[in-house]
């Protein structure tokens, strides 16, 4: 398994979005949470964007006020993931326009909506941006 | 907006449905409120209302009221198990956003444990064969994360369907999914595995096989060797794909399949250089990179360019990189060192980069340069840099440079003079904090390295005088060895008057109990030594040889048979206390010292700490004892022979000889080699200590008692033999020892060497020199210590005592029939299976491309099939269990070894103490808890 989690969190440490893709209870959730928050907000922008936790790895990268983490474990290539968080975003920014972190808090559905369309099982499925939001732009004129 | 309440207390009412808050109020509301108490008494409210509003019949009440939770769910970290019934409710909803809401909850909310979870059986199976296509993704999608063994085995046909849709949509999820049905239920792979195959040949369709490069990837990490017979489809792919994240993907497999077959990585490494020459994209640069150090080492071309990539890695701006290339090095370091030290500036600088994770990178790779040569010029150069550090690094510098040095019992090491005093100059850096490595290895290597432990005293003297060093916690441990060390190998102290008003200054109270007892335990070690060296002033190495030679007649013989000898010793006392020592002492210096350790120890007397009490009683006993002694005899020298004297000196010299045994380190599994005799409960209390004592306590109380016992005939015999072999009473304590190991030998560790004459007691642990008999152990003197000691010397490396067996135990990893292996099973069975059906679609593209190679292979693969067949059975066994049992004993011995070894010598020690001295007066020396088996011996020995 590639892709373990993802987070969103924004500047205060405050998650904005949480896709798993192994169990873990609610408490260990938020303790790995935390650990990783405090761990990454601390570097600054001089810093690389990789930081060793636990037995994964944290590729993370800041966009504005938002932090976006992702956690793989250790045979993933960190670039791609690198790479993986650009798209996201510029997928996101596609839809919303110029995307924030209140675009993400009230459409929430949408963002993991998203995110299943290119990660399934922790495996990156799709790549395209058109791929990925065709159902969502469908969803949307059907409503 | 309170109108959500006007439902009174039964189920949800109208005024629900119409007022009810939407998701966007809810965030809205808890952006409002600070964080805090006013926000969490907010949103307990939201979750009673949404208890309420899930029960409603109207499905888009309950459709926001589930959407509200999961997102206090999934945000806010609310328990949402309660409301996975209602998830599955409106997963059957006929509108889509309902269903997706539903599904969405269930993914984010469902663990294997969920009760309701079956019930989502049908709904799962009717939406896969669901007409509208996003119905059966949000229903693979769902299924991918919440899948169990129950889901997968009663939906793998559905999947198996979906495998060949013709929308790749569809497709490309089903293969997706496929990955949690194979690992929840191995048994899918007979049914889907050959379309999982096909999928991989269709290259022309970008989207399904990014989905299954990405199976098989995953696939192959757990258990490459099934899926070599697919190495021509991913060749295939390595050459024509021009999508990164499959190539990427591809590169991972192939790191996996060329370890296993040197003729496919011949194949491959070219197109893989290739891609790392023309790539633009830096991930797949960096892949190729890692792909060849970590599997190609072999091709000195493609290592080359790799190095010359991972070189512009270092010299880019973009930290990322940079950090990466620092990890591609440390991949090729192992295989090729030249790459590390071409980069060695880059290195080396980085050491002090701002970034913690690059200098942690940098570190790694500075030790993996270290080698026997340059260990002293690096451990230089980095102790530089941790003085510059802050806090954590330096640690984290001072960590790796032990673990290196300790490496393989010290393999690098060839001057043990400089690292101890390294070590030293460890514990004086303030942010030391790897205080209890450090006191392991002084240990240690004291304990090992013989040649050493003059600079070793000397080391641990410069910590002990230096009192601000005791105000710092951190470095306890390390005073703790250094006090045992002045202790344990005071005789090449230059002054150990010196080291005893180190160990009993009055900052030592800052200490902890434990490591207190030790300093006082070191303490009477010191005195016994200084007392035998002003009472006995000569080697005690030489004294038991010498003793005979020297017989002076004495006229009274008052004691019993045993005095005689010790009367000699003190005759000899008096005539050589000219003779030369390594140190001098004078009456004053010894009556000093003596006042120093009473004046110091008496308030702990009373201390609460039982060790501390114990040991300070230790220690005044002797102290007074010799203090009345030598104080009484102020004009006369030869007065000295006298009843009191002779107490003191026979004691000292007992003491001596058992202290001065050298201790040597223990293997691991010493212990576990011991073989419980039968009938011997270890959870039995102390009781049954009598009837052993019962047979030993005549030869014992003859040998020097006060009290002279009425001896049996068979003891008398004993005692005889013993008179006879123990010429001097140095080699008594031992003989006595040897006589009591020779009737309790089970009691005893298995010591089974007795050739070796140069080590003088550590028998239980150098398998090398193991000695069985015990007259043999009677004539290990120390002399022969000395000896191997000077011969020693003239060597270039010390001799660094190694059990042979290893100090680590070698780890069993019990292996498990996991899923992998049932997966691989099946795998392989499709594989072969395929190969005897008549025209498998994928034999024709192995032809076309690299036939010769893949021919081969396939006898290859029938051959594999059959060694794997017998490994499995061999696994599956009876062997595994017994592994696992071992393994687990294995790793508790791990863990508490170091104390064992130190209990087990503390314990054998005392032992000794309490099999030598068996006189009523001498029992403030003893310690407490020994006083009451001795009490009972002596009543014992009354009774005779």
């Amino acid at each position: 398994m590639g892709i373990r989690f993802i987070l969103m969190v924004n500047k205060q440490g405050q998650t904005r979005l949480a896709q798993y893709y192994e169990y873990l209870t609610l408490e260990e959730r938020r303790a790995l949470e935390g650990e990783i928050v405090r761990k990454c907000l601390a570097r600054n922008e001089q810093q690389c964007s990789f930081v060793e936790h636990r037995n994964y790895k944290i590729v993370y990268r800041r966009y504005a006020s938002l932090f976006f983490l992702v956690g793989v474990d250790n045979e993933e290539n960190e670039l791609a993931i690198l790479e993986f968080i650009h798209l996201l975003v510029e997928t996101m920014d596609r839809h919303f326009g110029n995307v924030c972190e209140l675009d993400i808090m009230f459409h929430l559905e949408k963002a993991h909506f998203m995110l299943e369309e290119m990660v399934m099982n922790g495996c990156i499925v799709e790549t395209s941006k058109t791929n990925i939001l065709a159902p969502i732009q469908l969803m949307d004129k059907a409503s | 907006m309170s109108g959500g309440s006007g439902g009174g207390g039964g189920g949800p009412s109208l005024m629900d449905s119409l007022f009810q808050r939407t998701l966007d109020d809810l965030i809205k509301g808890i952006r409002l409120h600070t964080p805090g108490a006013a926000q969490s008494s907010f949103i307990s409210k939201s979750v009673d209302e949404i208890r309420r509003e899930i029960k409603s019949t109207d499905l888009q009440t309950k459709s926001t009221a589930l959407q509200k939770l999961t997102y206090l769910h999934s945000l806010h970290g609310f328990d949402m198990s309660w409301a996975a019934f209602h998830a599955v409710e409106l997963t059957s909803s006929p509108s889509f956003a309902h269903k997706k809401t539903g599904y969405l909850a269930a993914s984010l909310s469902f663990r294997p444990s969920t009760e309701v979870l079956l019930l989502l059986t049908n709904q799962l199976r009717k939406d896969l064969s669901s007409t509208n296509q996003h119905e059966v993704s949000l229903a693979l999608e769902c299924l991918s994360v919440i899948c169990t063994a129950d889901f997968a085995r009663d939906l793998t046909p559905d999947i198996f369907t979906l495998l060949t849709s013709s929308k790749n949509f569809i497709r490309k999820k089903s293969i997706a999914c496929l990955l949690m049905i194979f690992s929840q239920y191995p048994d899918a792979v007979r049914v889907c595995f050959k379309r999982l195959v096909e999928n991989l040949e269709s290259t022309d369709n970008a989207q399904t096989l990014a989905a299954t490069v990405g199976v098989f990837c995953e696939l192959a990490s757990k258990e490459p060797r099934t899926y070599l017979p697919l190495a021509p489809e991913f060749y295939r792919i390595l050459v024509d794909s021009r999508n990164n994240w499959v190539l990427i993907k591809v590169l991972k497999i192939f790191a996996k399949l060329a370890k296993l077959e040197p003729r496919l990585a011949k194949k491959v490494v070219e197109p893989i250089c290739d891609h790392m020459k023309r790539s633009e994209a830096k991930s797949l640069v960096f892949e190729c990179v890692r792909t060849i150090v970590s599997s190609f080492y072999e091709y000195e071309f493609a290592v080359k360019l790799a190095v010359l990539k991972i070189k512009e890695f270092l010299l880019d701006t973009d930290l990322n990189l940079k950090y990466l290339g620092l990890q591609g090095l440390l991949l090729v370091a192992p295989n090729h060192l030249w790459a590390v030290l071409e980069n060695k500036e880059v290195v080396i600088k980085s050491l002090s980069d701002v970034d913690r994770n690059i200098r942690l990178e940098a570190l790694r790779l500075v030790m993996s340069m270290v080698s026997d040569d340059n260990v002293i010029e690096i451990c230089r150069v980095l102790i530089g840099y941790a003085l510059k550090s802050d806090p954590e690094f330096c640690n984290e510098i001072l960590r790796s440079m032990l673990s290196t040095c300790s490496r393989n019992v010290y393999e690098i090491i060839n001057d043990f003079d400089w690292y101890v005093s390294l070590l030293g100059e460890m514990a004086r850096i303030p942010h030391c904090q790897n205080g209890e490595e450090i006191e392991y290895q002084l240990i240690d290597i004291g304990m090992r390295v013989k040649d050493v432990r003059p600079e070793l005293v000397r080391v641990a003297r410069d910590l002990l005088i230096d009192p601000a060093l005791l105000g710092n916690p951190f470095i306890h441990r390390i005073l703790s060895a250094a006090a045992w060390v002045s202790g344990e190998y005071v005789w090449f102290s230059k002054n150990p008057f010196e080291i005893m008003e180190a160990l009993l200054q009055p900052r030592t109270n800052l200490l902890s109990p434990s490591i207190r007892a030790l300093y006082i335990h070191s303490a009477f070690k010191v005195l016994s030594f200084c007392l035998h060296s002003f009472l006995l002033p000569r080697k005690p190495a030489t004294s038991s040889s010498s003793s005979s030679s020297k017989l002076v007649d004495e006229p009274d013989f008052t004691y019993s048979e045993s005095e005689e000898e010790t009367n000699v010793d003190l005759a000899t006392t008096s005539s050589s206390l000219s003779k030369k020592k390594p140190f001098t002492v004078t009456r004053d210096s010894v009556l000093n010292m003596l006042a120093l350790v009473l004046t110091s120890l008496s308030p702990l007397a009373g201390s609460h700490d039982v060790e501390i009490q114990e040991r300070v009683r230790n220690v005044l006993g002797l102290a007074q004892l010799a203090q009345e002694e030598i104080s009484c005899d102020l004009d006369n020298k030869e007065k000295i022979i006298d009843g009191v004297a002779l107490k003191t000196s026979i004691l000292i010299r007992l003491i001596n000889d058992a202290l001065s045994e050298d201790l040597g380190p223990v293997s691991l599994s010493a212990q576990e080699r011991v073989l419980i005799p039968d009938g011997l409960l270890l959870e039995d209390n102390l009781g049954k200590l009598d009837t052993i004592c019962a047979d030993v306590e005549l030869p014992i109380s003859e040998s020097f008692s006060l009290v002279k016992p009425v001896l049996t005939d068979v003891d008398s015999v004993s005692m005889k033999q013993n008179e006879e072999s123990s010429e001097t009473s140095a080699a008594e304590s031992t003989s006595l020892l040897s006589e009591h190991r020779k009737r309790h030998g089970i009691f005893y560790l298995p010591s089974d060497n007795n050739q070796d004459a140069s080590r003088n007691f550590p028998p239980a642990n150098d398998p090398n020199e193991r000695d069985n008999d015990v007259e043999d152990l009677v004539r290990l003197t120390e002399e022969s210590l000395v000896l191997k000691r000077k011969s020693n010397l003239s060597r270039p490396r010390p001799v660094v005592v190694k059990l042979d067996e290893g100090d680590r135990l070698p780890i069993t990893r019990a292996k498990t029939e996991s899923n992998d292996d049932l997966i691989s099973g099946a795998v392989r069975d499709v594989l072969l299976g395929n190969e005897n059906s008549p025209p498998p679609p994928h034999s024709k593209v192995e032809k076309s491309e690299i036939g010769d190679s893949s021919r081969r292979k396939s006898k290859h693969r029938k051959e594999k099939k059959h060694q794997n067949v017998e490994e499995s059975k061999q696994k599956s066994g009876g062997r595994h269990g017994r592994h696992k049992a071992r393994q687990r004993a294995d790793e508790g011995i791990n863990k508490t070894a170091r104390n064992e070894t130190t209990n087990f010598w503390v314990a054998f020690r005392v032992t000794q103490l309490v099999w030598t001295w068996k006189v009523k007066s001498y029992e403030a020396l003893l310690p407490l808890k020994m006083l009451k088996d001795l009490k009972m011996v002596i009543l014992r020995l009354k009774k005779c």
